[in-house]
C-alpha cells in the first residue's frame, strides 16, 4: 500500500496527537495553536508536493489522489487555518479545553480530507464517522446546557442517518458485488431498461445513501438538526460545521453521484436527476422563507446554509442526467461556488465569534450600530452577507452565475428560475441584518476588541470575496494547476 | 476643425476617474476628522475630466466609421472549452450621449450639493456615494457585454440604496432604501433570467453578437420574445414602471440632489437604455416590443393622474418621472432607439433642473409641502425663473427641448399605434396640468408658511442656471435632424427649418393645443380660483379618494402579496412543514415519552424524536420514488 501518498493526511493525525501531549506537557498553552498551525502548514506543503501530478489510486482504490482530492485537501486546511487563527481568543477563555479543541478540530479535518479522497464505500463511511465523532465532542465541549442539548441533538439525528447510510451502503454492494464507486459504476451500468425491476434493491440502496448523505450537508428534508445545533455549538464549530464538515459531504456526494448514476435507461437518469433537483429548490426554497422570521443570527446562518447548499446541489443534480462517468467530469462552477461560500462564512462566523464575546445570547439585535463600534467587523459582515446574497462584484456572484449559467446549459431551466427567485427573496433577510450594523444605533458603546489573529482571518476572507470576482481568472488558473477540467 | 479621435486609455478614463475619486474618498469616511471640503473637490474634478473626455469621445464617435468605437477589455474569465467573457466598451451614439448626459448631470448636481449638503455631518460619505454610483453608471453605459452590463446594473442599485438611505436616522428613509432596493430586484430576476437563457443558447453574452444574431434570426421565437420581456421586466423595475413603479416616489427620502441626479435624470433612465441597447432584440420579437409599449403608454396616464393630487413637490416630480419614462418606453417602442433616447437626454436637463429648483425652494422653505409655500416668485427671482423654465420645458412647449422630444413620440405613435396615440395627448394634457399646479402654488398668490425667505447661495444657482441652457435648447441638436442622424444616418435639413418647420405640421397644434389647455386649467383652478380645488376634490370624492391612494398599489403589495400571501402565505406552509406538522405529529409521540421525561431536558421534549421522523419519512418517500417512478 502506497501510504506515502497519504501523507499530508498522516501529518495531521501526528499533529493531532502532537497537540494532546503538548498540552498535557506543556504549560505554555498558546504552544497548542502554533503547533496545530505548523502542523496545517506543513500538510499543506505535503499536499503541495503530491499535486499537479496524475491521477493514482491509494489502497487498492480506498481513496483516490486527483486533482478533485487535491482541491479540496487545499481547501478544507485553508478553512481548518483560518478558523483556528479566528478561535484564538474564543479558545483562549476556555484553557482547560485547549488541546481538546485543537486535536479535534485537527481529527475533523483529517476525516473531511479523507471523505474527499475517498472513493469506497468502507473508506466513505469511515472518513464521514471520522468528521462526525470529532464534531459530536467538539458541539458538546462547553458543557453548558445549550451545548449538551444540541449535541444531544447532533449525536442522535447522526446516528439514525449513520444508519441510513450505512444501510444504503450495504444494498448497494450486495447488489453490485463491489465496494469501490467503479465497480458499482459497473454494475449500475449493466442495468437495462427491462431489467430494472430486478434490481430494486440497488436503486433502494442508492436512494439511502443519497439520502444519508443529503444529512451531511443539511439538505431539505434531512435540515432539522441544522438550525438546533448551529444555535448551540460554540460558534467557532459552527463556523466548522458549516464550511468544512458540509462541504465534505458536498465533497463525498459529488462523487458517488458524478462516478456512479450513469444509468442506461433515461428513465432512471431522469428520476435522479429530479429527485436531486427536488431536494435542492426544496432546501433554497425553505431555507429562505424560515430564514426570514429567524432572531437568533445564528439559527438565521443556519437556514441561509440550508439554502446555500441548495444552490450547490443544483449542479450536482445535473450530473445523473447529463452523465459522463469521468474524474475529469467535476465543473468549475461548483468548486468556484465553495470557495466563495466557505469565504463568505468565513467573515460572517469571525465577527459572530468576536462580537458575541461582549453578549451571551446572539440575536440579530445584538448588532445593532456595529458599524459605530467596530467599522473593521460592520464591513466583513457586510461583505460577508452581499457574497451570500449573491451580489456582484463579490465572489458570491461569481460562483452563482457560473452555477446559474451551467445548469441553465444542461436543461433544468426551471431550477435556475427558482434559483434566481430565491436569491431575491434571500435579499430580504441578508439586507435586514446589514440595516441594522448600519443604520441602527448601536445598543451598546463599549468598543469590541479582538487579537490580531481574528482580524487577519477578517481580512484575509474580505480581500478574497473581492479579490476573486473582479480577477476571477486567478481562481481558473488555480483550477488548470491543480489538473482539474472545465 | 479637426479634432483627433479619443484613445483608450482616455475612453477607460471616464470610468476609473470617479471610481478613484470613491476609492479616494472613502478611506477618508471615518480616520480624518475636521475638514469635508477636499472630498466634494476630488469627487468634483473627477467627474468634471470624465465630463471633458465623454464629450471629445461623442465627438470621436461622430468622426469614427459606422459611428462605433470598441475598446478591447478585460478577459474577466476565460476557460477552455467553457465560458469566455471579456469586458470591452462598446462605444456608439447610445453611449456616448448617455456618457454625456450621466457626467453633465453628475457635475451640475456635485456642485450643487456642494452647497446643499454643506451643514451635513457626512458630507464625505455624500461624495463617496455619489462617486460609486457616477462611475457605475457610466460602467453601465460603456459595457460591451451584458454581463458586466448586469454587475454595473447591480451596483447601481447599490448605491441607490445606499443614497435613499443616506439620513438613516429617518426610519422612512430606511424603509424607502429597502423597497427601492427589493422592488428593482424583482425586475433583476428577469434580466438575469434573460442573461441566463441568451447565455444558454448562443454561448456568449457580447452585445453585439447578441443583437447580430437577433438580426440573423440565430436567435429567434419564443425564446427571443422571452428574453426581450425579461430584459424588460428589468427595465420595468429600473425605471419605475408599472407595477413596479412603488419605490420611486418613496425614494425621494433621499437628499434632494440625489432625486435629481439619480431618480430624475439618469439610474431610472438605465431601463430606457437596457431597451436602446438590445434593440434589434427587441425589434426582432415584436411582440415583446408591443409590451414595451404598452406598458409605457399605461405607466405615462397611470402615474401622470397621482402627480394631480400629490402635495409634497417632490413626489409631484417624482410621479412625473415615472410618467415621462412611460414616454420614453412608448417611443422606443413605435418609433425606434433615437425617437426614446431623445426624449431621455432632453428630459435628463429639464427635470434636473426642476427638481434642484425643488431642493433650493426647501433650502429656503425649510418644506417640500406646497401648501405651506406661495409667492416664492419675489424672493426667490432665479429659482423661479429656472423651475418655470424646465416646467414649460416639460409641458412640451414651442421652442423649448421637451416640444422636440414629445414632437418625436407622438408623431411616431401617431403613425404606428394610434391607439396608444390617446394616451399619449392624455399624457401631455395631465402632464401640463400638475406640473404648472406646481408653479402656481409654489410661486403664484401669497406664502403661506413662516420661514424667512432668501434665495439660495451663488454656488446653488449657477448650476442651475447651466443647466437652464440645455433645457432649453437641447431639443434643438435634432432641429437639422443630427441627432436622428447620429442613430439612423437620414437626410438632414435645415436647422431653422427644423425649429419652426416643425409647426407647420397640425400634430404640433394639437400637442401644443392640449398642453395649453393644461397650463390654463391650471392657472383657472390657482390663480383665479374660478374652480375651487376643493369643491372639484369634493365633487370628484372617489376619484380623488383613487388618487391620493395611489391606486391602492402599495397596500396590494405591503398587504396583500408581501403580508398575505407571502407571509401568511408560502411562508407559513415552510412553517407548516418546521412546525405545525412536526409538533402536531410529535405530540402524539412524545405523549409517550413526555411522562417519563418530565424531569429531563429540553432534549427530550419530543422535537428530537420528529426530527428523526421526518428524516426517515424523507429517506423513504426518495428510495420510493427512485424505485417506482
Amino acid at each position: 500500500m502506497n501510504l506515502d501518498l497519504l501523507r499530508p493526511e498522516i501529518c495531521l493525525a501526528v499533529t493531532a496527537v502532537v497537540v494532546i501531549a503538548v498540552d498535557l506537557l506543556c504549560r505554555h498553552k498558546w504552544l497548542v495553536t502554533v503547533v496545530s498551525i505548523a502542523g496545517l502548514l506543513a500538510s499543506a506543503g505535503l499536499a503541495l508536493s503530491l499535486s499537479g501530478g496524475a491521477s493514482q489510486s491509494i489502497g487498492n482504490g480506498l481513496f483516490a489522489l486527483d486533482a478533485y482530492a487535491i482541491y479540496f485537501k487545499f481547501l478544507f486546511l485553508g478553512i481548518t487555518l483560518l478558523a483556528i487563527l479566528a478561535s484564538v481568543d474564543y479558545v483562549n477563555r476556555l484553557p482547560k479545553l485547549n488541546g481538546e479543541f485543537h486535536a479535534l478540530v485537527l481529527t475533523a479535518a483529517l476525516g473531511a480530507m479523507l471523505t474527499a479522497a475517498a472513493q469506497d464505500i468502507i473508506s466513505i463511511f469511515l472518513s464521514i464517522e471520522l468528521t462526525a465523532i470529532s464534531l459530536y465532542a467538539l458541539v458538546a465541549m462547553l458543557k453548558n446546557s445549550k451545548s449538551s442539548e444540541s449535541a444531544v441533538k447532533y449525536i442522535l439525528l447522526g446516528a439514525v442517518n449513520s444508519a441510513i447510510l450505512l444501510f444504503g451502503l450495504a444494498l448497494v454492494f450486495g447488489f453490485s458485488g463491489a465496494t469501490s464507486l467503479h465497480g458499482i459504476w459497473q454494475a449500475v451500468h449493466s442495468i437495462r431498461p427491462e431489467n430494472i425491476a430486478e434490481n430494486a434493491g440497488f436503486l433502494l440502496g442508492s436512494a439511502l445513501t443519497l439520502s444519508g448523505l443529503a444529512f451531511k450537508i443539511a439538505a431539505v428534508p434531512f435540515h432539522m438538526w441544522a438550525p438546533d445545533v448551529y444555535e448551540g455549538s460554540p460558534t467557532p464549530i459552527t463556523l466548522f460545521l458549516s464550511t468544512v464538515s458540509k462541504l465534505a459531504g458536498f465533497s463525498i456526494l459529488a462523487r458517488f453521484v458524478i462516478m456512479t448514476m450513469s444509468f442506461q435507461s433515461d428513465a432512471l437518469s431522469n428520476t435522479f436527476g429530479i429527485t436531486l433537483a427536488v431536494i435542492s429548490a426544496a432546501s433554497m426554497t425553505a431555507g429562505n422563507l424560515l430564514a426570514i422570521k429567524q432572531h437568533s443570527i445564528k439559527r438565521l446562518l443556519a437556514y441561509s446554509s440550508i439554502a446555500q447548499s441548495g444552490y450547490m446541489l443544483m449542479l450536482i443534480a445535473t450530473a445523473p442526467i447529463n452523465s459522463s462517468p469521468s474524474t475529469d467530469g467535476y465543473g468549475y462552477s461548483l468548486l468556484c461556488y465553495m470557495i466563495a461560500f466557505a469565504l463568505a462564512e468565513l467573515a460572517v462566523f469571525t465577527v459572530i465569534i468576536i462580537a458575541s464575546k461582549h453578549a451571551d445570547h446572539d440575536t440579530t439585535d445584538d448588532y445593532a450600530g456595529l458599524a459605530k463600534r467596530s467599522p473593521l467587523l460592520a464591513c466583513a459582515m457586510t461583505l460577508g452577507l452581499l457574497s451570500l446574497m449573491g451580489m456582484p462584484p463579490l465572489v458570491g456572484f461569481l460562483g452563482k452565475f457560473c452555477v446559474f449559467i451551467e445548469v441553465a446549459q444542461h436543461g433544468l431551466v426551471w431550477l435556475v428560475i427558482i434559483a434566481v427567485v430565491n436569491s431575491v427573496i434571500s435579499a430580504y433577510y441578508y439586507l435586514k441584518i446589514i440595516r441594522t450594523i448600519w443604520m441602527e444605533a448601536p445598543a451598546s458603546t463599549d468598543n469590541i476588541k479582538s487579537s490580531i489573529a481574528p482580524k487577519l482571518v477578517l481580512l484575509v476572507s474580505c480581500f478574497g470575496l473581492l479579490l476573486f470576482c473582479v480577477l476571477p481568472m486567478l481562481l481558473i488558473k488555480y483550477f488548470e494547476w491543480l489538473g482539474l477540467h472545465y | 476643425m479637426h479634432i483627433s479621435s479619443i484613445t483608450p486609455e482616455f475612453i477607460w478614463a471616464i470610468l476609473w476617474l470617479p471610481l478613484a475619486a470613491f476609492a479616494v474618498i472613502a478611506p477618508l469616511i471615518r480616520p480624518f476628522p475636521g475638514k469635508a471640503e477636499p472630498a466634494s473637490f476630488i469627487s468634483i474634478a473627477a467627474v468634471g475630466v470624465s465630463f471633458v473626455l465623454s464629450c471629445w469621445l461623442l465627438i470621436s464617435v461622430w468622426n469614427a466609421d459606422g459611428h462605433q468605437i470598441l475598446v478591447n477589455g478585460l478577459n474577466w474569465l476565460s476557460i477552455t472549452n467553457g465560458p469566455v467573457f471579456n469586458f470591452g466598451l462598446l462605444l456608439d451614439p447610445l453611449s456616448a450621449i448617455m456618457l454625456v448626459v450621466v457626467t453633465s448631470v453628475s457635475l451640475m448636481v456635485q456642485i450643487y450639493s456642494r452647497a446643499y449638503m454643506h451643514s451635513d455631518a457626512s458630507y464625505r460619505r455624500y461624495f463617496a456615494f455619489i462617486s460609486l454610483f457616477t462611475a457605475s453608471m457610466l460602467g453601465l453605459i460603456m459595457s460591451a457585454n451584458l454581463l458586466s452590463t448586469f454587475i454595473f446594473w447591480e451596483l447601481v442599485g447599490l448605491s441607490s440604496y445606499l443614497l435613499i438611505g443616506f439620513w438613516f436616522h429617518r426610519p422612512s428613509a430606511v424603509a424607502a432604501a429597502k423597497k427601492a432596493f427589493l422592488i428593482t430586484r424583482i425586475g433583476d430576476i428577469g434580466f438575469l433570467a434573460a442573461l441566463l437563457l441568451l447565455y444558454s443558447r448562443t454561448n456568449t453574452l457580447d452585445i453585439l453578437t447578441l443583437n447580430s444574431s437577433a438580426v440573423t434570426a440565430v436567435l429567434s421565437g419564443s425564446v427571443l420574445t422571452l428574453a426581450a420581456l425579461g430584459l424588460f421586466l428589468g427595465a420595468v423595475g429600473k425605471s419605475g414602471q408599472f407595477p413596479l413603479h412603488i419605490w420611486l416616489p418613496d425614494a425621494m427620502e433621499g437628499p434632494t440632489p440625489v432625486s435629481a441626479l439619480i431618480h430624475a435624470a439618469t439610474m431610472v433612465a438605465a431601463g430606457v437604455f437596457l431597451v436602446g441597447r438590445m434593440y434589434p432584440l427587441f425589434e426582432a420579437a415584436p411582440h415583446a416590443l408591443t409590451v414595451v409599449g404598452i406598458i409605457g403608454a399605461f405607466t405615462a396616464v397611470f402615474a401622470g393622474t397621482m402627480g394631480l393630487v400629490m402635495k409634497d413637490i417632490k413626489r409631484v416630480l417624482a410621479y412625473s418621472t415615472i410618467s415621462q419614462l412611460g414616454l420614453m418606453f412608448l417611443g422606443l417602442s413605435v418609433g425606434g432607439v433615437w425617437v426614446g433616447i431623445f426624449y431621455l437626454f432632453n428630459h435628463a436637463f429639464f427635470k434636473a433642473l426642476l427638481f434642484l429648483g425643488a431642493g433650493s425652494i426647501n433650502h429656503a422653505t425649510g418644506t417640500f409641502d406646497m401648501r405651506e409655500m406661495g409667492g416664492l416668485r419675489k424672493k426667490l427671482p432665479w429659482t423661479c425663473a429656472c423651475f418655470t423654465l424646465a416646467a414649460l420645458s416639460l409641458a412640451g412647449i414651442w421652442p423649448l427641448a421637451g416640444f422636440f422630444s414629445k414632437e418625436g413620440v407622438l408623431a411616431a405613435v401617431w403613425d404606428k399605434q394610434p391607439v396608444l396615440f390617446a394616451f399619449a395627448i392624455v399624457t401631455t394634457f395631465l402632464t401640463a396640468f400638475y406640473i404648472f399646479r406646481v408653479v402656481f402654488m409654489v410661486f403664484a398668490g401669497k406664502y403661506r408658511g413662516e420661514q424667512h425667505l432668501h434665495e439660495s447661495s451663488k454656488s446653488m444657482l449657477l448650476p442651475m442656471l447651466i443647466l437652464a441652457v440645455p433645457a432649453l435648447a437641447s431639443g434643438w441638436l435634432n432641429a437639422n435632424g443630427g441627432f436622428e442622424g447620429l442613430f439612423e444616418g437620414h437626410a438632414t435639413h435645415g436647422f431653422l427649418e427644423g425649429i419652426v418647420g416643425l409647426l407647420a405640421h397640425p400634430l404640433a397644434w394639437i400637442s401644443l393645443a392640449t398642453a395649453g389647455l393644461g397650463i390654463l386649467l391650471a392657472y383657472v383652478m390657482y390663480i383665479k380660483v374660478w374652480i375651487k380645488p376643493d369643491r372639484l376634490k369634493g365633487g370628484l370624492h372617489p376619484v380623488y379618494a383613487i388618487l391620493t391612494r395611489k391606486y391602492w398599489m402599495d397596500d396590494l403589495y405591503e398587504n396583500l402579496i408581501a403580508r398575505s400571501l407571502l407571509y401568511r402565505g408560502a411562508f407559513q406552509i415552510a412553517q407548516w412543514f418546521d412546525h405545525v406538522v412536526i409538533d402536531g405529529a410529535t405530540n402524539g409521540v412524545a405523549a409517550i415519552t413526555k411522562a417519563a421525561a418530565k424531569h429531563t431536558s429540553r432534549t427530550q421534549n419530543g422535537a428530537l424524536q420528529l426530527y428523526a421522523l421526518v428524516a426517515v419519512m424523507g429517506a423513504l418517500i426518495i428510495a420510493l420514488v427512485v424505485i417506482l417512478v
